[in-house]
């Protein structure tokens, strides 16, 4: 009975304060409060979402289509999902080896360090293209001697995966960071004496402890890498069908006042948006579920 | 001389060797370019160019309006965390889902949908015109774009302390005699006022630097509607690198004083309320 109780109130925090005269308003209050929040809701977040679908299909379905299997647009997506299956596994290989470091091992300076990987989130997508322009671009440190060796890497697709890497850096290292700390290093040690080497220990130990968590930080990594636009920007130099990613190439659709086909672009991003979320809702769903099962 | 404790687990070198070595390529070494660049400036020239008045003017319109949304946001995003976490009611689980729209959406995508929403002929601004209110293209169009980017921050860091809330507390402030609202300005307040400072810190931190779904909707008039990630942007594109890092060591000196903020505001939620996060 009480476990039912205490099931039913993980589903819905809020039984538990609706149901005490104490911790509850006057309906009223509570209404007015919901209208508030929902009004505000609706106005800034659920109407910008229904406008992109709306004003990708004004033309209709078969403008829609073309606007989304013209060149262009096809080789924008290709350059989107190189760019995304290039960064996504560097940062996930990274995020486990800072996630393993930091919360296994104690060592001088580990506040720092946490700080330092969160760093690329407090800079502006703009700086953060700046920065490889300033190494590689024509001027910069490195670009004589690429110019030198016929290299291109500001300008061409290997800026654009360097930006996107950098604006998508911290995000499945801080996912596992906390994690990984709060589930200590015990039942890695107790493989170790009992004989596993250190693969072996990551793998049938740590990895399914840590799985919700991985899978949460890729998937944000994922919508991120797919949908930045700042620093892409600053690096591309918007070449169409070279080194447009699809934020770019809704930008220059845009500009050239081709909205519905900005928006057919658009919509797809957004779709991409809402598979995030959703993937994002199951996979707390699954770790709440998880994590009551262990416990 | 005495060790520690030998350690058990491997890969220690390997795994901490590595996170330094990607953590510099990536970031140290780059963010670094940024200031040996700004160093060939003199510090005369570099003032001059960082105080130009179209380039103060950015600044205001960001800091201004970043502020702007970030207290907004701190309003209606405690409500909707509140909301959310407290009362029962239809689509509120997609709702709760919902509102990480503004981390998932791609920010050029946020940028053209406000702009479709808040233009002159808009499905918004086609009712404001009207009644002499102009959104889009001007300042209060920056100040929509950043309201859209921060909302999120305030709810996912107010929200799990507010599931966390004893009820016991709330039961003996009201059996003292104390109104629902003396309670909650006085009692549950209180215990939220760091985290919603961490997301007000956090909204503002993420609205400064932003520029995808701003520049759209912004006008980009210059000394009214240009925000400071435009000004790196125009310098770029007129080939005044060293002008561009000038405004981005400006961005960026701010951005580290505000994170240094962040981690000093989180360490105060941590400790007021024995979260382990």
């Amino acid at each position: 009975m009480a476990g039912a109780t205490s099931l039913h109130a993980a589903a819905d925090p809020a039984v538990r304060f609706e149901s005490r005269s104490a911790t509850r308003e006057a309906p009223w209050v509570k209404w007015t409060l919901i209208a508030v929040s929902l009004a505000f809701f609706a106005l800034f977040l659920l109407l910008p979402l229904i406008a992109v679908f709306v004003e990708a299909l004004r033309k209709g379905w078969d403008a829609y289509i073309a606007a989304l299997v013209e060149p262009d647009a096809l080789s924008a997506i290709r350059l989107t999902l190189l760019a995304a299956a290039i960064s996504v596994p560097l940062n996930l290989s990274f995020g486990v080896a800072a996630a393993w470091a930091i919360a296994k091992f104690d060592f001088r300076g580990k506040h720092l360090l946490i700080t330092l990987i969160d760093l690329p989130f407090s800079v502006s997508p703009v700086v953060a293209g700046l920065i490889y322009v300033l190494v590689f671009g024509a001027q910069g440190w490195f670009g004589p001697w690429l110019q030198a060796h016929d290299l291109k890497v500001i300008f061409a697709v290997p800026g654009i995966v360097l930006a996107t890497v950098f604006v998508t850096f911290p995000f499945i290292a801080r996912e596992l960071i906390p994690l990984m700390q709060a589930q200590g290093k015990e039942e890695e040690e107790a493989a170790v004496v009992l004989g596993a080497n250190g693969w072996q220990t990551f793998r049938y130990v740590t990895l399914p402890n840590i799985k919700w968590g991985l899978l949460y930080g890729v998937i944000l990594c994922n919508a991120r890498a797919m949908g930045e636009f700042g620093a892409v920007s600053v690096v591309s130099g918007h070449i169409r069908g070279l080194t447009n990613t699809l934020p770019l190439h809704v930008e220059i659709l845009y500009n050239e006042y081709q909205f519905a086909a900005a928006f057919a672009v658009a919509s797809l991003l957004a779709l991409l948006a809402l598979v995030t979320l959703a993937v994002k809702t199951w996979i707390e769903h699954q770790a709440t579920q998880s994590g009551d099962a262990s416990q | 001389m005495s060790r520690p404790a030998a350690r058990v687990l491997p890969g220690f070198n390997l795994t901490l060797g590595y996170t330094l070595f990607y953590l510099s390529i990536i970031v140290l070494v780059p963010l670094s370019a940024v200031f040996i660049k700004t160093a060939s400036l003199g510090l005369s020239q570099f003032w001059d160019v960082v105080t130009t008045p179209r380039v103060l003017a950015s600044y205001r319109l960001s800091f201004g309006a970043s502020l702007l949304a970030a207290a907004i946001n701190a309003v209606f995003g405690l409500m909707l965390a509140w909301v959310l976490v407290r009362y029962r009611f239809p689509g509120k689980k997609l709702i709760d889902a919902l509102v990480d729209l503004p981390f998932a959406l791609p920010t050029a995508v946020a940028g053209i949908a406000l702009t479709a929403l808040y233009a002159p002929n808009g499905w918004l601004g086609s009712l404001l015109a009207p009644l002499d209110i102009k959104i889009a293209f001007g300042p209060p169009g920056v100040l929509v774009a950043l309201i859209f980017i921060g909302l999120p921050f305030v709810v996912r860091t107010v929200q799990p302390i507010l599931e966390d809330l004893d009820t016991e507390l709330e039961e003996a402030s009201a059996s003292l005699g104390a109104q629902r609202w003396q309670t909650f300005r006085h009692v549950i307040l209180p215990i939220l006022l760091p985290a919603l400072l961490t997301g007000f810190a956090l909204a503002f931190a993420r609205a400064v630097g932003e520029y995808g779904s701003v520049i759209f909707i912004a006008g980009n008039i210059p000394m009214v509607s240009e925000i400071t990630p435009l000004m790196i942007i125009t310098k770029l594109e007129q080939y005044d690198y060293a002008g561009a890092t000038a405004i981005a060591v400006v961005m960026l000196v701010f951005s580290f004083l505000l994170l240094l903020a962040i981690n000093g505001l989180q360490a105060w939620t941590e400790k007021a309320t024995g979260r382990n996060r």
